[in-house]
């Protein structure tokens, strides 16, 4: 019972991270219509923020300069590579992001070195909860990713910002023509998502506390399935995909017959959904106009 | 140059590449002994010009982005390196045993290519690229966990080499049997539908093209002939281990085939070689600290040559200084749209949108029902 508990406790907290990511992956994708390939090295440079910024021994104030941060490298970032590309064909997009991850992984090793650096950002320590042991950096992971959630829904649900997002989303030129700044709109799109990014690297080392120039290429790539499997660009979905994908996670470790082949269970879950449901759980079916 | 029917142009590769596997298979034969380390560079070198020429077929001619391209040459190398294990006691380490084990694993390889394709390949958009990184990671990790008996798991699968003597020939005629498959496909009429797809698929649909069809088929060659580089890697090393097959190396493929212009074969062959040949040489150079500049460097040219040759706010400079046409000018003597050459077609082509109002606001009243206007500008 308590092994059952702790497991779901830690896939729940897991897929809190993953759906962190996936939201910032899924507002990136819904309104720009890219695949941000660069958001999971975001991340990695938003753990290394948090790194620099802990030897002001505040850690809020690090999360926060971690945070404005990762916005001005995500603006930039769109500004300098995907911007010109506006208009182009989406390969071309998806290979600057490609690009651009591999950049960001570059630099961070010429800055910090390859060698994982230790960073304890805050002990919280750890309760009982029905007998089983649980980290309470996990149950924080898990609340704030909800809260986040659903500030985002509301956000974009009622906020004059919010409800632009949804029309670039829908159609740029009619967009534009309402009077909305479609450019202005992609790059708050950039910021959320970068910010996001930087919550998720804080997530991380809450969880495992060292940062590596690739720790962020793994959870991201698991996010974007989280992702799709939720239904790209729904933010709900983004949040579902992602606990789906960290409970599996968490259960298939726990089971000695199956824990070596956990990352190809998750990769397998992708390809059977879109087999079946193309679009996601949550995913709205697009008719393809001329 | 054209020589009657006969356009140069369109065999450059050929007979570039037949007369480097004529004068070193000459060499060979006469005697001569190459250096271990240039022989183990040619094979490289083909193995990487094989997988850049198919994943250009995937990529620039389909317009469909691929990240497993390692998977599937992953699956051709085990697959290849075990059917030639179990063979090569029995037969002897010859042709017989290396052409059963190619295409053991250039049917492995199209196998998972088909079971890849067709829940990715229904779908528009980037789902290929994300479902095409999951099976590489897949297939990575499956191969990873594998007994020690079966496929050698961590330890890797050790294959049987062959003479090294003569390897790099073997492999320069697969680089043209790979040519030979990928050009002919694509100057052939299922060629221009694959391209057709990538321009415009509703356009291509509406044509009559069966648009999963052609995807399918373009994606499982595309998938065998990694296969087929995957069995000549088993063949040039001693050990086949999946890490080596990650993502990055995906990525390293994928590299070779944007750097040599996409949609060009004779683009990915030249990079593919240069890349190899930099992958060996530039490590060399750069020891130490600065090993991570190689990194930059490949990430930096890579954006480049993207936004260069993609930015909508670039294209006057691009028309001005256009390497392709400008190489084309030497072998052609005049321009003749008629003969263009078919792997110079634009892939990065605007997609046509039509314009419903525009159709319905042509003026079509019949030129009769208006009086004095009998027959338009003669009077």
């Amino acid at each position: 019972m308590e092994v059952i508990l702790s497991t779901l406790i830690n896939g729940l907290s897991l897929g809190g991270i993953y759906a962190m990511i996936a939201l910032g992956y899924t507002m990136v994708y819904g309104i720009a219509k890219m695949l941000n390939f660069a958001h999971g090295d975001v991340i990695m440079i938003g753990g290394y923020l948090i790194y620099v910024f802990m030897a002001t021994n505040n850690p809020l104030l690090a999360i926060l300069l971690a945070v404005v941060g990762c916005v001005i490298l995500g603006v930039t970032i769109e500004k300098i590579a995907y911007k010109p590309l506006r208009g182009a064909s989406p390969l071309a997009v998806l290979i600057t992001a490609i690009g651009v991850s591999y950049l960001l992984q570059s630099i961070a090793q010429i800055i910090f070195g390859s060698a994982t650096k230790m960073v304890t950002v805050y002990e919280f320590g750890a309760i009982k909860l029905l007998g089983a042991t649980v980290q309470i950096s996990a149950l924080v992971t898990l609340g704030v990713t909800v809260v986040v959630m659903l500030v985002l829904t509301l956000f974009v649900k009622y906020t004059r910002l919010g409800r632009a997002m949804i029309a670039v989303s829908e159609d740029k030129a009619a967009a534009q023509l309402m009077g909305i700044n479609v450019n202005g709109i992609i790059t708050v799109t950039f910021a959320i998502g970068s910010a996001l990014a930087a919550l998720a690297g804080l997530f991380y080392l809450l969880k495992a506390p060292s940062v590596s120039t690739t720790m962020g290429s793994m959870p991201g790539i698991k996010a974007f399935t989280a992702a799709v499997i939720g239904g790209i660009g729904s933010i709900p979905g983004a949040m579902l995909g992602g606990i789906l994908l960290g409970v599996v996670e968490s259960i298939s470790y726990k089971i000695t017959a199956i824990a070596p082949y956990t990352d190809a269970i998750e990769f397998s879950i992708l390809i059977i959904i879109l087999l079946v449901r193309p679009t996601g759980f949550l995913g709205k079916k697009r008719r393809e106009k001329v | 140059m054209r020589l009657g029917k006969f356009k140069l142009n369109h065999y450059i590769n050929y007979i570039v590449i037949g007369i480097m596997t004529l004068v070193f298979g000459v060499m060979t034969l006469t005697g001569n002994r190459f250096d271990n380390s240039l022989l183990f560079l040619l094979e490289k070198m083909s193995i990487s010009i094989i997988l850049a020429v198919s994943l250009s077929l995937v990529v620039g001619f389909l317009g469909e982005l691929s990240l497993g391209h390692a998977g599937f040459m992953c699956i051709g190398a085990y697959l290849g390196g075990k059917v030639s294990a179990l063979l090569v006691p029995a037969m002897g380490n010859g042709v017989g045993a290396l052409v059963i084990s190619l295409i053991a694993g250039a049917a492995a390889a199209a196998i998972c290519g088909v079971i890849i394709g067709i829940p990715a390949l229904r779908l528009r958009g980037d789902y290929l690229a994300i479902v095409t990184l999951a099976f590489g990671e897949i297939v990575k990790s499956l191969f990873l966990n594998t007994s020690d008996e079966s496929f050698g798991g961590t330890l890797g699968l050790s294959t049987p080499r062959y003479d090294k003597k003569y390897l790099f020939l073997i492999a320069f005629v697969l680089v043209l049997m790979t040519l030979a498959v990928v050009q002919n496909f694509i100057r052939s009429k299922h060629g221009r539908a694959v391209t057709a797809i990538r321009d415009n698929e509703i356009a291509a649909k509406a044509t009559g093209v069966n648009v999963t069809k052609y995807k399918l088929v373009a994606f499982i060659m595309s998938a065998a002939l990694a296969g087929v580089a995957g069995v000549l890697y088993s063949y040039s090393n001693y050990t086949v281990q999946s890490l080596k097959f990650d993502y990055n190396y995906s990525i390293e493929i994928l590299v070779m085939v944007v750097l040599g212009g996409m949609g060009s074969i004779n683009g990915a062959i030249i990079s593919a070689a240069l890349i190899t040949w930099l992958n060996t040489w530039l490590p060399t150079k750069l020891t130490g600290e600065l090993a991570v500049l190689q990194d930059l460097l490949y990430a930096l040219i890579l954006i480049a040559i993207v936004i260069y040759n993609n930015a909508p706010a670039l294209a006057a400079v691009r028309e001005k200084y256009n390497i392709g046409a400008m190489l084309s000018k030497l072998f052609k003597t005049k321009h003749d749209p008629a003969h263009r050459r078919d792997d110079k077609a634009k892939w990065d082509v605007v997609p046509t949108k039509i314009s419903m109002d525009e159709i319905l606001s042509v003026d079509v009243t019949p030129q009769n029902t208006r009086p004095d206007s009998k027959m338009g500008g003669e009077d």
